[in-house]
């Protein structure tokens, strides 16, 4: 028999139930000693319900269960934990307030009452320069950038002697590119060190960059596992969304050769923005490129009106305004989609409608009565229009997927006739076909004569939809490409440039 | 959406918190009649009815800014105050009664506003801001009646005709058709009206609001200032019912109308809730208060059960949301 790399963890027909769902169907995943194992699925596909069973949070499953070649049961995170299984979660549980070596052993700070803040301190410094991070144990996390406090809770899930596996869920979902390539690099330390990984992104090429084996789940089913370097990025995205995505050619939308300025902004300053100024074309995708941390999305709270700026113009269709809230922004016609669509986007707790129709009840009522009849039927004809999953118009939006959450946001905008619209990161946390969708939604603006900007992370997304790009780095505006000479490398060293 | 759907979200949103409060009607109703002296008696009924008005209209107040995911902490002392200030502007400025009862919602819209532009311009928290309004109205309107007891005129009196009017007229509890009319009114608004949407809206998501170009602090100050005016109605209604108001009393007052939202299925983190729930939480607060009496308990108890009932609508509250949570990590 040939050598099998050895079994650490192993989950044979899982299943699991949820009121009026079946969320696991006979899920099986295996991980290997001193493996990273990719895990990818649409939103939905059960990645994070299996995350779940295997770190003890869902304690109610069918199915076989096996760590270090024992039959386990896990009744609880510690449980797990105790046993060997550490997880980073997509959004950092930590404590802002507290300095770093106080986030790494939280909970650990001593065995008897007393605790002493230069013990932790060592104990972390230490840690931390096994890690090679570059933060001080008395920093406060607050103080820290994402990708930096990333790394802290890295180093906290592997501060536990017991660490065996690593699970990480979409770790590089707020990293810049080149702080997910510090990432990469740890991970490939710890596996050096015989860690197994378990590694959730939506993002195809770091997968193909960093794992040894991906596992491909779809609608709560276990659907096949591949060695990554035996296989191509378009296979597993077959596997993923069950059908062939194709690729439209790279060109520009079509804008007019003399097509009127929309959107000129000049010397905009903020204590984050450092002297900005762009033009926006009628007819055109303007994107935003740089690492996170850049400055763009500030750039857009100017003109959107929600941050106060320290000085600058803008002008809107070839006329000065004063935008002091996003009321003004509206009036000129200028529509933003915020990043954390949770926290600035959608009102979770209301349903699809409340939400679609927020924006435009003015519009649709009279003396101050709402018209539901309109409301209704303006909601449908944009559940319809960009497709929503939904049950109907009462559905709680926090029931939603992420991608069919971001439809909502991006109808609430369209039924409000705007002719610019910022995108800001309108596929984070999106699956692959719901990105597409989106993709084919901005394009089909465009040709309804919208002018749009996006801001991006995802380099791939920028060079694909953008007829032009904007690259800024630490504030500033440190280049501008047209699409024909535009690439990722030459993006990248636009956005790192000091 | 099918009907299993269907009702399976509404149990999950505040459906089940009002259907638990209609049963515990009926359970303490049931109770009471068994338990307590003369409480199945048309006497009783009226007098359950009487101390659900000035509850009920704090109760219509709270909702609205509760929902709008603030809270107020100053109704209770609002409304004794503005009645306070009534009865001087009727006793001892010799203004004609229909006057007095002007002054009176007068009052309470002022109040309303300033905790309005506290929450809304200046940005305060509603607890500290409301808090702070509930000692100022104890104390201004206190001094504004120089510590002296205000009384309303009797029903046989001269001025009489306004208890009739608002209070009972030959019997007939004339409050409740008010209360009725009141919360229709305050239905239609909070259901129909952009007004209404915006509330909901600001107290799921106020930022996202902000965003969607809405100036949500305007609309709040909105809101407190529709509170205000149902403070107005129940320091009405409160004189009506009472006849003397003292200085320096009215604080607590306001938990009832917290209790009764929140035993409706209001929920206190915003953007969930319902009159129709509230008026429940209301009519099982006044069978309480009324039923404990039929006991023969001492007033106290009323306090140690309301305080209990409380708890136990927060628990729920706390619980359902955890549930929601749970629910949307799927």
């Amino acid at each position: 028999m040939e050598q099998k790399k050895k079994n650490i963890l192993e989950m044979r027909d899982i299943n699991k139930y949820f009121v009026g769902a079946h969320a696991l169907d006979n899920c099986c995943f295996t991980l290997q000693k001193g493996e990273i194992h990719a895990l990818v699925g649409e939103n939905g596909a059960g990645k994070s319900t299996l995350v779940k069973i295997m770190t003890g949070v869902y304690t109610d499953y069918d199915g076989e269960y096996l760590f270090c070649g024992n039959k386990v049961h896990f009744q609880g995170i510690k449980e797990a934990q105790q046993a060997g299984i550490s997880v980073v979660h997509q959004e950092l549980n930590m404590m802002n307030d507290l300095t770093v070596a106080q986030n790494i052993f939280i909970g650990r700070e001593s065995k008897g009452f007393f605790c002493s803040d230069k013990k932790l301190n060592e104990k972390a410094q230490k840690l931390i320069s096994d890690f090679d991070i570059k933060v001080k144990p008395t920093e406060l996390l607050k103080n820290l950038s994402v990708g930096k406090a990333q790394m802290v809770e890295i180093a906290r899930a592997m501060s536990f002697e017991s660490t065996k596996v690593l699970i990480l869920d979409e770790p590089t979902a707020a990293l810049s590119e080149s702080e997910s390539h510090d990432l990469f690099e740890k991970m490939e330390n710890l596996r050096k060190k015989g860690i197994s990984i378990v590694f959730i992104s939506h993002r195809l090429g770091e997968i193909m960059k960093i794992a040894d084996r991906v596992t491909v789940m779809r609608d709560g089913a276990y659907i096949d596992t591949l060695k990554v370097c035996e296989c191509k990025i378009e296979e597993i995205i077959c596997l993923m969304i069950g059908r062939e995505i194709i690729e439209e050619p790279k060109q520009r939308s079509g804008v007019k050769e003399n097509a009127p300025t929309v959107l000129e902004v000049t010397n905009l300053k903020s204590s984050k923005v450092k002297d900005v100024s762009f033009i926006l074309n009628k007819g055109e995708i303007l994107g935003f490129a740089g690492l996170v941390g850049s400055g763009r999305t500030e750039v857009m709270r100017l003109i959107y009106g929600v941050d106060k700026k320290e000085s600058g113009e803008i002008f809107v269709n070839g006329v000065k305004r004063q935008i002091n809230h996003s009321k003004d922004a509206i009036k000129y016609g200028i529509g933003y989609l915020s990043e954390d669509r949770k926290r600035f986007g959608l009102m979770l707790g209301l349903s699809v409608m409340d939400n679609i129709v927020l924006p435009s009840y003015t519009k649709l009522s009279k003396f101050g009565f709402v018209s539901k009849k309109k409301c209704l039927s303006e909601t449908y004809r944009l559940i319809k229009q960009l497709k929503i999953k939904t049950f109907d118009t009462n559905q709680i939006v926090k029931k939603l997927s992420g991608g069919n959450q971001q439809k909502v946001v991006i109808g609430k905008w369209l039924l409000q006739d705007m002719d610019i619209l910022i995108f800001d990161e309108p596929t984070r946390g999106i699956d692959v076909g719901a990105r597409e969708e989106i993709y084919i939604m901005i394009k089909k603006l465009i040709n309804q004569g919208n002018s749009i900007i996006v801001i991006s992370s995802d380099l791939t997304e920028i060079v694909r939809l953008s007829d032009r790009v904007m690259v800024m780095s630490e504030g500033k505006i440190t280049g501008e490409l047209d699409i024909s000479e535009a690439n990722q490398e030459k993006i990248m060293t636009l956005a790192t440039q000091g | 959406m099918n009907k299993g759907e269907r009702v399976n979200q509404f149990m999950k949103g505040e459906g089940l918190q009002k259907l638990i409060a209609v049963l515990a009607l009926i359970i303490l109703y049931m109770f009471f009649s068994f338990f307590g002296k003369y409480f199945l008696t048309v006497d009783t009924f009226i007098s359950i009815l009487d101390s659900s008005y000035y509850i009920g209209f704090l109760s219509i107040g709270a909702t609205f800014v509760i929902i709008a995911g603030g809270i107020d902490l100053s109704s209770g002392t609002v409304m004794v105050g503005s009645a306070l200030i009534g009865g001087v502007a009727y006793n001892v400025w010799g203004l004609p009664i229909a006057l007095s009862l002007g002054i009176v919602m007068l009052s309470a819209l002022i109040f309303g506003a300033i905790n309005g532009l506290l929450v809304g311009k200046i940005g305060l928290p509603p607890f500290i801001a409301t808090l702070g309004i509930q000692f100022i109205s104890l104390g201004y309107c206190s001094v504004i009646a120089k510590v002296q007891t205000q009384t309303y005129p009797s029903l046989i009196s001269k001025d009489g005709w306004f208890k009739q009017f608002v209070y009972k007229n030959e019997g007939f509890p004339m409050g409740i058709i008010w209360l009725i009319l009141f919360f229709i009114i305050a239905w239609v608004i909070l259901n129909k009206t952009v007004l209404g949407r915006y509330t909901y809206a600001i107290g799921s998501n106020e930022e996202a609001v902000e965003l969607t170009g809405i100036k949500s602090n305007n609309w709040k100050i909105l809101v407190y200032i529709v509170n205000g005016f149902f403070c107005g109605l129940a320091g009405i209604i409160y004189a009506a019912t009472y006849s003397t108001i003292t200085p320096q009393t009215g604080n607590g007052q306001e938990m009832y109308a917290i209790a009764a939202c929140v035993i409706g299925g209001t929920s206190l983190s915003g953007g969930i809730g319902s009159l129709s729930g509230t008026i429940l939480g209301v009519f099982v607060i006044s069978v309480l208060k009324t039923g404990l009496l039929s006991m023969g308990l001492p007033v106290q108890w009323q306090q140690v059960l309301i305080g209990v009932v409380v708890i136990l609508a927060v628990l729920m509250d706390v619980i359902r949301m955890k549930n929601l949570k749970r629910f949307s990590l799927t």
